[in-house]
């Protein structure tokens, strides 16, 4: 019979080309699995030569054994082998040094810069609603614990005496001071990642968070200006405060980046609009920790030590000062980028 | 054109294939990751990044009274930076890395991509998990704390859960099963399984399969549809399965097996069909199923 020929034929053929590709697949399997654990430089100078070959070469059994084979564990094998080696080999690979490098000379400036509306208007909300705060509590000194959590007021409020709240402002060595810091550290972080975070809400939770930062400024300051000390807690607070109240403020605007930018997508669509603004929104996030982490510094190492008014104020003026230079004088050109 | 289309369906039940065009020309057919291995993934990151928490916490806490380390301060602010940590990189970390996924991922076989193809930036993993905070952390942290200081009522609780809720089953209600995080970052969750190369089972050698002769009539009974469910239950390997299976082709196409050959006439059966349609291939005929010509 004739049938059993052709057949014959066939599985012969078929045989023949998996035991002849099986090699290169295993190899090109065993170099991806080594490649993905450990860094590339380990490999020798064939084996990395050989790499994009095989990855090739396992491309084409795919083609080959879509169109010919009906194994589905062959080319469910293939796909996935092809896929791994896809993903790494144009996966752009640079190293972490390299990245982080990039972010600090170049992504992270560039980031602010692109984000400069949004982070006036954050900014002028953070004025806005410190000015809000100012006149509520002035008006009202109830509206104090309305606006400031007594966790977060440490004691002092509109009936403390000129004595207590400047013993917060100049009292040296707390013991639990620097625990304090840490956990204002991540409390600002928090709040920061909550402006960035809800901004997809149309900018809407980053406006009112923003606009809630600043009353909680106004309201703390108006307790310490009604006892005349107004000046002296804007030096306690600007030695990190610039840093941190910036940081804040680029977190809202970041968040305000993605709500307008799914409001208003122009000529891209919603999703690949918002796509867009959460990549330059997240560079921009990563660079609000570190400020962040900065400011916790100043706060935990200096605030209780430095206290000279005007050594405070020259600080958190010289921060503010850095930072921008950094953001907006400071352009690193990169090679091969006009 | 409907059948082509049925035959997609059947292949994809879920809709969850993607194409991915290689610069060398191969679509790669991506499959994206479904609700329930995300979940699972996602779960398994939380145990490991709980288990990690606690015993970190123990060792140095023992460790420390061991040592007769009474000022717990320090030990307090290591230990809110350390918590805040693990949430915050573990994830981003891991995504980071060379294989783009974290260990919960890794075990159930998935990996993030990036939904247009070229190469995972850090940007993207960052924006994808600082997004989780609102996802799932904020609600939580809201319960607990409200919890904690005995103020949960009602409808805080039910608010809370509701977001939570909103949140999680958001990937269900869009066609690529992106959550908040993936949809601003320009991401998607991908299958990217470990697989073995499975043996031939056309090259399995049985005695008694030899004895088994088909006609050019009984081997037109199927198509390659039925090839594959055919193939996945030769290599499940499961005896009543077997003899079901083998039952029915029989009856289908009027031969003779004893109960006890099934496998070997199943295995006899499927190499010579797919032998057969493979040729039917070579020759410019996709049989697609029993029904295609």
């Amino acid at each position: 019979m004739t049938l059993s020929a052709g057949t014959d034929a066939v599985r012969q053929s078929l045989a023949s080309f998996r035991q002849e590709r099986e090699a290169d697949w295993k190899a090109f399997e065993a170099l991806l699995a080594r490649v993905e654990k450990r860094a590339p430089r380990t490999l020798s100078e064939g084996e990395l030569l050989s790499l994009p070959l095989l990855y090739r070469s396992a491309l084409s059994s795919l083609s080959v054994a879509r169109a010919t084979s009906l194994d589905s564990a062959l080319i469910a094998y293939l796909e996935a082998l092809c896929l791994r080696g896809y993903f790494y080999l144009y996966g752009a690979r640079r190293s972490l040094r390299t990245r982080i490098g990039d972010f600090f000379l170049h992504d992270w400036p560039a980031a602010i810069r692109d984000l400069w509306r949004e982070i006036w208007t954050s900014v002028g909300l953070t004025v806005i609603g410190a000015i809000a705060g100012y006149w509520l509590v002035a008006s009202d000194k109830r509206w104090y614990d309305a606006i400031i959590a007594p966790s977060l007021a440490g004691g002092r409020n509109p009936d403390s005496s000129a004595e207590t709240l400047r013993s917060v402002l100049y009292g040296g060595g707390d013991h639990f001071l620097s625990g304090f810091a840490a956990y204002l550290f991540t409390h600002n972080t928090q709040v920061s990642i909550l402006a960035f975070a809800l901004g997809f809400a149309f900018a809407v939770p980053s406006v009112l968070i923003i606009l809630m930062n600043g009353c909680m400024l106004g309201a703390i300051f108006q307790i310490y200006a009604a006892k005349g000390l107004g000046f002296e807690l804007g030096g306690w607070l600007s030695i990190h405060g610039t840093t941190e109240l910036f940081a804040i403020a680029i977190a809202g605007a970041a968040g305000m980046r993605i709500g307008t930018s799914i409001a208003f997508p122009g000529e891209l669509t919603r999703m690949a609009a918002a796509a867009r603004a959460g990549r330059v929104a997240a560079t921009a996030m990563v660079g609000v920790t570190v400020m962040l982490l900065f400011a916790g510094l100043l706060e935990g190492i200096g605030r209780q030590t430095i206290t000279s008014d005007v050594a405070r104020y020259s600080i958190g003026g010289g921060m503010l000062a850095l930072w921008f230079c950094y953001f907006y004088l400071f352009r690193m050109v990169r090679h091969g980028e006009s | 054109m409907a059948k082509a289309k049925t035959v997609a369906k059947a292949k994809d039940p879920a809709g969850l294939v993607r194409p991915l065009v290689t610069p060398e020309g191969v679509d790669l057919r991506v499959k994206l990751a479904d609700a329930g291995t995300r979940a699972s993934g996602f779960l398994l990151d939380v145990v490991v990044i709980i288990t990690a928490a606690v015993v970190i916490s123990l060792v140095t806490i023992f460790g420390l009274s061991g040592l007769g380390f009474q000022d717990a301060q320090p030990l307090f602010i290591v230990w809110i930076i350390f918590i805040f940590f693990l949430r915050n990189v573990y994830f981003i970390a891991f995504e980071a890395g060379r294989r783009a996924a974290t260990p919960g991922k890794r075990m159930v076989g998935t990996r993030v991509a990036s939904r247009s193809g070229a190469g995972l930036t850090l940007d993207q993993v960052i924006a994808r998990n600082l997004m989780r905070e609102i996802e799932v952390f904020l609600p939580l942290s809201i319960l607990a704390a409200r919890g904690s200081a005995g103020v949960a009522d009602t409808l805080t609780t039910i608010f809370g859960l509701v977001w939570a809720l909103l949140f999680s089953l958001f990937p269900l209600f869009n066609r690529d099963r992106l959550r908040i995080g993936d949809l601003l970052a320009g991401t998607w969750v991908v299958e990217a399984p470990k697989l073995a190369l499975a043996e031939d089972l056309s090259l399995r050698k049985d005695p008694i399969a030899a004895r088994f002769q088909f006609s050019a009539a009984q081997l037109d009974a199927y198509g390659i549809a039925e090839l594959q469910k055919l193939e996945e239950v030769l290599r499940r390997d499961d005896y009543s399965a077997l003899k079901a299976v083998a039952e029915t082709i029989s009856r289908k196409i009027g031969a003779k097996v004893e109960p006890v050959n099934s496998k070997a006439f199943l295995t006899a059966y499927y190499g010579e069909l797919r032998a057969h349609l493979e040729r039917k291939l070579l020759l410019g005929n996709r049989k697609a199923d029993k029904y295609a010509r």
